[in-house]
């Protein structure tokens, strides 16, 4: 137990780093830093349904997309109070997240994920063709912020402060009994449904939970950008944020961020010097098969627990 | 307690339990025995909800049970385990249990309060009875086959069952296991005042702890008797090609 009474000190250190950086660094970099934060959270809100609940979720980017467009919309279109937007988006995204997980959970493995696809593909259709209300593939641009979050440095600490809270949030509830029943689903859904446990709704709360924080990340993108583009919710995307998970490690709390944190910067930087970043990309995938397949966290946390036995073995 | 009356399922064109009947009283230990293929797990898929008979009736304690979801049969009292190992692998043992205990108790939907602190004595008492409790931190899949067997049991206790069902509970261990198992079955039947169901292929487990015995062949129940009727029945030598029931 030694390990858990560390965390809460390792993560003050790393957030008082995190406070500090604007004033260290120029503003590309604080704008890259606040990317991967609102990264991050979209990754680790998957991750509770892929890494905790086993299921293939992968068209998660659509979530994402109707949060940053709900907000968008209702700060262009309407003359309601802006705490309405940043509300209405993860409100959004949950709903949608409801209405097409109450389909996905009647299947199972790969034909939930197909389906999941399919019904979030038609999302991102309607926002791509819906030229009079969502711009097409123009998007929305220029969309007004409230003023305390106007500048890049207050939006950074906006979305810091907000990212923090989630993931504070999505530790409690998967350390939660819902979390651990989650996890059990993953393992073994049939023995779960013997142990008295209703399957399908705990995976429909799962679902929900996590596209109400993609939602979040989905504002949070607004709030840096200032914009929206159906991209947003293109499978691509979600196919990235599938990504961050196996490679930071889906079976860890904190993976999801460390592989958001690589991808988002190879994205940066690969990006400079050349248009064909995925192919690192794709060279980083097989390698990541080959040698770190519980990905990068799940390899820490395996050396981790060969230093100190049976300790480590037990996982947060 | 428990009465299965003509419950039949069939697999495309394969009937795999064409008229099942089985009485159960409280208090007792009941064997299903039979050839392989004769329709025993699938008859306890029938009672616990994994499938959903096409005729027939399943009533536990007066009720009507026949086609509930799993997770509602579970809540009713009836636990189950396993022929084949089915465990939470990812887990540790600890966790196994807890999470069917956070299940009985109806805490599995609790958001925000950290899961370590919820329903450990239980599951510890559990542990303890069952003999794993020293192994509680320790991942399940790294179990040996044996302790992995027991741990199917265990989670079946974490939901405070009335009637526990056990699909082959010593399937693959060794001799020593085998017997220290039985042992263990007779002691939690004892202690916590289980009605027992199960299957299993050595007769001479079954006919030294089976109160009564139900005979199955080609889907369908020959008879239900004490082990020593179920012995001398020429129906049965039949079933089993002649004298492999000592």
């Amino acid at each position: 137990m030694q390990k858990k009474d560390k965390w809460p000190w390792l993560s003050a250190a790393i957030l008082g780093i995190l406070v500090l950086l604007p004033f260290m660094l120029p503003r590309f970099y604080t704008y890259i830093i606040a990317l991967i934060f609102v990264t991050a959270l979209l990754a680790m809100s998957l991750n509770l349904t892929v890494g905790y609940g086993g299921m293939y979720q992968f068209h998660h980017g659509v979530f994402y997309g109707v949060g940053a467009y709900t907000v968008a919309l209702i700060l262009t279109k309407t003359s309601w109070p802006k705490w309405v937007a940043f509300l209405a988006g993860p409100l959004a995204a949950a709903v949608v997240g409801f209405l097409i997980g109450w389909f996905c959970v009647r299947l199972t493995r790969l034909y939930f994920g197909m389906l999941q696809i399919s019904l979030g593909s038609l999302v991102w259709a309607i926002v791509f063709r819906w030229y009079s209300f969502t711009g097409g593939d123009d998007g929305i641009h220029g969309i007004p912020m409230p003023s305390f979050i106007s500048s890049l440095k207050s939006s950074y600490y906006f979305i810091l402060a907000v990212v923090t809270v989630c993931i504070y949030l999505l530790y409690r509830i998967v350390n939660s009994p819902f979390g651990r029943t989650l996890q059990a689903i993953r393992d073994n859904p049939d023995r779960c449904e013997a142990v008295g446990v209703n399957v399908r709704r705990h995976q429909l709360v799962a679902i929900v939970i996590a596209t109400f924080f993609a939602g979040v990340a989905g504002v949070l993108f607004v709030v840096l950008e200032g914009s929206v583009f159906p991209d947003l919710l293109f499978w691509v995307l979600s196919l990235e944020i599938f990504i961050m998970c196996l490679l930071g490690g889906w079976f860890t709390f904190v993976g999801p961020i460390i592989g958001a944190a690589i991808i988002v910067s190879l994205r940066t930087f690969v990006g400079i010097y050349t248009e064909y970043w995925t192919l690192i990309l794709g060279v980083i995938l097989i390698l990541l098969i080959f040698f770190l397949p519980e990905g990068v966290m799940g390899f820490v946390l395996e050396r981790f627990a060969q230093g100190r036995g049976e300790l480590g073995k037990r996982r947060g | 307690m428990l009465k299965v009356e003509g419950v039949e399922k069939s697999f495309g064109d394969f009937k795999a339990v064409r008229g099942a009947n089985l009485t159960v009283e409280r208090g007792d230990i009941v064997a299903v025995i039979g050839p392989n293929g004769a329709g025993k797990t699938t008859l306890f898929n029938l009672i616990t909800g994994q499938l959903k008979p096409e005729r027939g009736r399943i009533l536990f304690k007066g009720e009507d049970i026949t086609g509930l979801p799993p997770y509602e049969i579970c809540k009713k009292g009836i636990a189950r385990s396993f022929q084949i190992v089915n465990i939470f692998h990812r887990l540790t043992v600890f966790e196994n249990v807890q999470v069917a205990v956070l299940a009985h108790q109806g805490k599995s939907s609790q958001l925000f309060r950290p899961a370590r602190k919820l329903a450990v004595e239980k599951t510890e008492e559990l542990l303890q009875s069952v003999g794993l409790l020293d192994k509680a931190y320790e991942v399940a899949g790294t179990l040996s086959h044996g302790d992995q067997k027991v741990l199917e049991i265990a989670i079946a206790l974490g939901n405070d069952p009335e009637l526990l069902i056990l699909d082959e509970p010593t399937a693959g261990m060794s001799p020593e296991e085998t017997a220290s198992t039985i042992e263990l079955i007779k002691h939690l039947a004892e202690t916590r005042n289980l009605t027992i169901l199960f299957c299993e292929h050595d007769m001479e487990i079954v006919f030294s702890i089976a109160k009564s015995i139900m005979v199955m062949h080609q889907g369908q129940t020959l008879l239900q008797a004490s082990p020593e009727e179920v012995r001398r029945d020429p129906r049965v030598q039949e079933a089993y090609l002649g004298g492999e029931v000592c």
